[in-house]
């Protein structure tokens, strides 16, 4: 047992330099990309949005992914599976929040 | 986790002790996971909330773009680092350990400085919790992680202790991995934090 991989243990994927390294800078070039679509003038409002939102799911992802070292593995698969059910919470919980408030403010307006 | 079950009633010792570690280390993650849950619904709070400025100035105007993205830059090397404490831990190499940690409660404390910096500018001027509903949201979402950033530096000064005190026994491995997937997540949390809050506001 005694060369037995403490590196992957708990289910993550082997935490490696290189893996970190890939997710220090990949996380360092979306936050420049986020911080340069506001900072630059002239992008529709819109577009910022659909931009950064997408840039913020990309980073969640290689954080994830390289620093959590999250994966699909069978012992991975543990730790996943809560992860995608959360998610799937925290959609229902700000989308659901969100659309109560907006008919209610939007009801109260009218009387 | 059906090793666990397996080698627990082989009774092994050596794969009894690590086996367990592994079903801490999950109940940990179910922690993490729960914390989401008290981000989403500040999340969702200051999503309602962060236009009712009670005639102040809008969000916008309050923020410095660039002062931010220092505070995330001290953040996210602070994960890294944190990542180059634990694979020297797997190479016992123990003064690397301490090293890396300290740089990382470094960087840490430096984003927590420029945060209440700024919270204490904000109160200065006037646009205190107080001053509105969106104050209030946005108070309550950035220092609830502010705070879990505070106590998590604690956490490292003691773990930090720990390590250069003691050797790297399988229960400080455990403990560096509770407290990493704990730094990780804090890291996520705040690039929601400067995208919805900071960068979103201010399009």
């Amino acid at each position: 047992m005694s060369d037995y991989d403490v590196a992957t243990q708990y289910g993550t994927g082997r935490k490696t330099i290189r893996a970190y390294v890939t997710g220090l800078v990949l996380s360092l070039v979306l936050t420049f990309l986020a911080f340069g679509l506001v900072e630059m003038s002239g992008v529709p409002q819109n577009l910022a949005f659909i931009g950064l939102t997408t840039l913020a799911v990309l980073q969640l992802i290689t954080q994830v992914v390289f620093f959590l070292r999250m994966n699909a593995s069978k012992e991975g698969q543990w730790n996943l599976m809560p992860f995608i059910f959360i998610l799937f919470i925290i959609l229902i919980l700000v989308f659901g929040t969100l659309w109560i408030m907006y008919n209610l403010n939007y009801n109260n307006m009218m009387s | 986790m059906e090793n666990t079950m397996k080698s627990v009633s082989q009774g092994e010792h050596h794969h009894h002790h690590h086996n367990t570690d592994a079903v801490d280390v999950f109940g940990f993650w179910i922690y993490i996971l729960s914390d989401c849950i008290l981000f989403a619904t500040l999340f969702a709070g200051y999503a309602v909330l962060h236009n009712n400025t009670f005639g102040g100035p809008s969000l916008r105007e309050l923020f410095s773009l660039p002062y931010v993205l220092g505070e995330t830059l001290f953040l996210l090397a602070s994960s890294f680092t944190y990542g180059l404490a634990m694979i020297a831990m797997y190479g016992k190499k123990r003064g690397q350990v301490v090293g890396w940690l300290c740089l990382t409660f470094l960087l840490g404390l430096s984003f927590v400085v420029m945060e209440v910096n700024e919270f204490v500018h904000l109160y200065a001027e006037g646009h205190g919790w107080q001053a509105s509903a969106a104050m209030s949201s946005f108070f309550t979402l950035v220092g609830t992680h502010g705070l879990h950033v505070s106590l998590g530096l604690l956490w490292m000064a003691i773990t930090i202790f720990q390590v250069a005190r003691y050797e790297v026994t399988p229960a400080m491995s455990r403990r560096l991995t509770y407290l990493g997937l704990f730094w990780h997540f804090l890291d996520i949390v705040w690039i929601f934090l400067f995208t919805i809050v900071y960068l979103m506001g201010a399009v």
